[in-house]
């Protein structure tokens, strides 16, 4: 085979080829002979480069040069120039650059300007999967530091200073659980992560995990020696499959650079960390019920106290944090407390992780300093509500928090001020519900949530969800009496007092929020047979305006139970005895002449 | 790893490798590949990547993964950081704008404005 010291190649994509590529090729082999590099220069016919807006397209290797638009009487330049002198032809070189103002890095873009980035500082930005790039983002520095110059008094004095906060719901001052657990006097403790995500609609611990899992790796080690434990375990469940994967590869990495295991960084400490997979049952990311999992019984929930850290693992004093408060420490211990401690609201300081999902432009991962407004994340972070729709609520902390209505947009996101309006952090789960949202069906959907994944141990969680339930489906299912939210409100009261467990203590939440702010929603299921919103089907009708009804029959063809009739020019009627509100009639209408009637 | 230096040393190796140093040349391809990335596409949209830089014989350009860049609804998500450091978000990608983007941007460098995260949020 012959070696060719450049390669043409001219595209022979259809694009091309209509603007005379096909000419272009028999061009230059008439040019290459002339000038003798027929035996040096290779054309190639190749498929299509993409641009076919500006074809036909030439590339010349081994520069890479594309030229644009070629004109045949451009050839002989081409050859004479480039392939002849090696000068490239700049005339036709392809590099318009951003002339229309368009932002062309993420960095730029409004999405990104309101947020700061500490737990998720790496994510997006480094492999997750080479121990390397994390290290080159100065990674294990914040380990290295504490084991050769900090005692592991100083380094749980660095986190209390810094005010950080459990990030997994309670908001419980993280340094204070370090202290206890480090005074706790045993020959063994341990360090947790609690990597069971169980809220519908969060995902910001999956997405640490897995696009920085050295960082939770890294804490946990850190925490080991602040505390006095050499075993670490994370608790991750099983539906997280990539998380797992990429865990796996980063312990064993760290393994491999004896940043785990003896005599870390030469020092004593040697420490040493285990995943434990859960099934994902929502209970297990409960505590106590997550560390009885892990000793390898059923994930159920025990009385508090004695607190994990005098007793948790196999009763020995035990640690355990969320995968978001562990991301932050290594931050912490590389800028120092009062970094950490300049930034968000008196008592809740750094920053927060939401998941943002629902009725909102930009769903995916935000992180913003504790104090930002839900307004801002809304609209200006989340990009508002989509198809010109107003806000109704946001609802955050999953299944243990509440919803906030509209008229407190405006509340700074913290600890504190969540739970004064009936909500709560959580893990950070945010949910964005337009005006189309029947209140009285989320906290039936929430509810629905919290009887499938009560552990049943105490009968409040087991009965009393239940027999919430039920009166929530008797109202959406227009058969609501006076009486039933009355019951609605002792029952969740007395739940709140007698489960045995957070989630149990939590889950009437969803139902006591929407009764605080949207009770008009409730009166109007019970008194006046409507749904607001239209969303409960029992009570909703779908209607044909016989003034927009052209009698097309487009309607009739997407009826899947066939209860639409009519004849020509006769406006067409649905007869709602038949009709199972599937809405599909609404969707093809091409002259939205068919409508919700609440 | 026995001291602070080792460490230092090897992340002074590693930036380099990365090529977040203006001093190195080549491009850096990075494809988010948490669930949502890998959910929306992101598995094919690497591999024509790496089957287009290869087939072309580009030398100058590594192809490497990332986690949750945030903005999840845009997913996949390729950012492309180029040897002086400047970085290109692309959003909604696919395997035809894969080989687009090595054809204009990495060959030509020039930026395929079509496809940014600006380009798509003004629609």
């Amino acid at each position: 085979m012959q070696i060719y010291r450049a390669h043409v190649l001219v595209c022979g994509g259809t694009g091309c080829v209509a603007s005379s590529s096909e000419k272009l090729m028999s061009e230059f082999d008439t040019h290459l002979n002339n000038n003798n590099l027929a035996s040096e220069v290779k054309i190639v016919k190749t498929g299509c480069f993409g641009l076919c807006a500006r074809g036909p397209v030439v590339v010349v290797y081994p520069e890479g040069c594309m030229y644009t638009m070629v004109n045949v009487e451009d050839v002989k330049e081409i050859v004479e120039e480039h392939l002849l002198k090696g000068r490239i032809v700049t005339r036709l070189l392809e590099t318009g650059q951003n002339s229309e103002g368009i932002e062309t890095s993420l960095d730029g873009v409004e999405f990104f300007k309101k947020q700061l980035r500490i737990a998720l500082r790496n994510c997006g930005v480094i492999n997750p999967e080479l121990i390397e790039e994390y290290i080159a983002f100065d990674g294990y520095k914040a380990l290295a530091k504490v084991l050769t110059e900090m005692t592991p008094g100083e380094v749980v004095d660095t986190i209390k200073k810094s005010g950080l906060r459990g990030r997994g719901g309670g908001g419980f001052p993280s340094g204070l659980k370090w202290e206890f657990t480090a005074k706790a006097q045993d020959d063994q403790k341990y360090v947790c992560c609690n990597a069971d995500e169980g809220d519908p609609g969060a995902f910001m611990d999956r997405s640490v995990l897995e696009g920085d899992p050295h960082s939770v790796i890294e804490a946990m080690a850190i925490a080991g020696y602040a505390v006095g434990a050499n075993q670490g375990y994370i608790y991750i469940r099983a539906e997280y499959p990539i998380a797992v994967k990429r865990l796996n590869i980063a312990i064993e990495q760290a393994k491999q650079y004896g940043l785990l295991g003896n005599n870390i960084f030469g020092t004593n400490f040697s420490f040493d960390l285990e995943i434990r997979l859960g099934a994902g049952a929502f209970v297990c990311g409960e505590e106590t019920a997550l560390m009885t999992s892990i000793e390898g019984k059923r994930g159920e929930p025990r009385p508090r106290p004695p607190f994990p850290a005098i007793k948790g693992l196999w009763n020995k004093p035990t640690l355990l944090n969320n995968v978001e408060t562990y991301a932050n420490i290594p931050p912490i211990i590389n800028k120092g407390a009062e970094w950490f401690a300049s930034i968000g609201t008196e008592k809740s300081k750094g920053t927060k992780v939401f998941a943002v999902g629902g009725n909102i432009n930009n769903t995916g991962l935000v992180e913003v300093p504790m104090g930002t407004t839900l307004r801002e994340v809304v609209y200006e972070i989340g990009g508002g509500i989509p198809n010109g729709k107003t806000f109704k609520a946001a609802q955050t902390g999953g299944p243990s928090g509440g919803c906030i209505p509209a008229s407190h947009l405006d509340v700074p996101i913290d600890y504190d001020s969540l739970i004064q309006l009936g909500s709560m952090m959580g893990s950070g789960g945010l949910i964005v519900m337009d005006e189309d949202t029947c209140m009285v069906d989320i906290a039936k959907f929430f509810l629905e949530f919290t009887v499938d994944e009560s552990c049943g141990k105490c009968p409040p969680c087991r009965i009393g969800t239940k027999r919430m339930l039920e009166i929530l489906e008797r109202i959406t299912d227009g058969k609501g009496t006076e009486g039933d939210i009355t019951k609605l409100e002792i029952l969740a009261k007395n739940i709140k007092a007698a489960a045995l467990c957070g989630l149990g203590q939590t889950a009437p939440n969803p139902i006591l929020s929407t009764l605080h702010y949207f009770k008009d929603e409730y009166l109007a299921h019970v008194n006046d047979r409507k749904c607001p919103a239209g969303v409960c089907k029992s009570m909703m009708q779908y209607v044909i305006s016989a003034e927009k009804c052209k009698s097309c029959g487009l309607c009739v063809k997407a009826c899947p139970v066939g209860c639409i009739s009519g004849e020509k020019k006769v406006p067409y009627v649905i007869d709602n005895d038949k009709c199972v509100k599937c809405g599909a009639c609404m969707e093809k209408c091409p002259f939205k002449a068919i409508f919700k009637n609440a | 790893m026995k001291s602070i230096t080792e460490l230092e040393e090897l992340r002074k190796k590693a930036l380099e490798k990365m090529g977040v140093r203006a001093n190195t040349d080549g491009y850096r391809i990075v494809v988010g590949m948490a669930t949502c990335g890998i959910a929306a596409g992101a598995r094919p949209v690497m591999n024509s990547f790496m089957e287009e830089l290869q087939k072309r014989e580009i030398k100058n350009a590594s192809v490497t993964m990332t986690g949750c860049v945030g903005v999840c609804r845009l997913e996949p998500i390729v950012e492309v950081i180029d040897p002086s450091g400047n970085k290109t978000t692309y959003v909604k990608m696919t395997s035809e704008k894969a080989v687009r983007i090595v054809a204009e941007h990495i060959v030509n460098g020039r930026v395929c404005l079509d496809y940014t995260i600006g380009y798509e949020d003004k629609k």
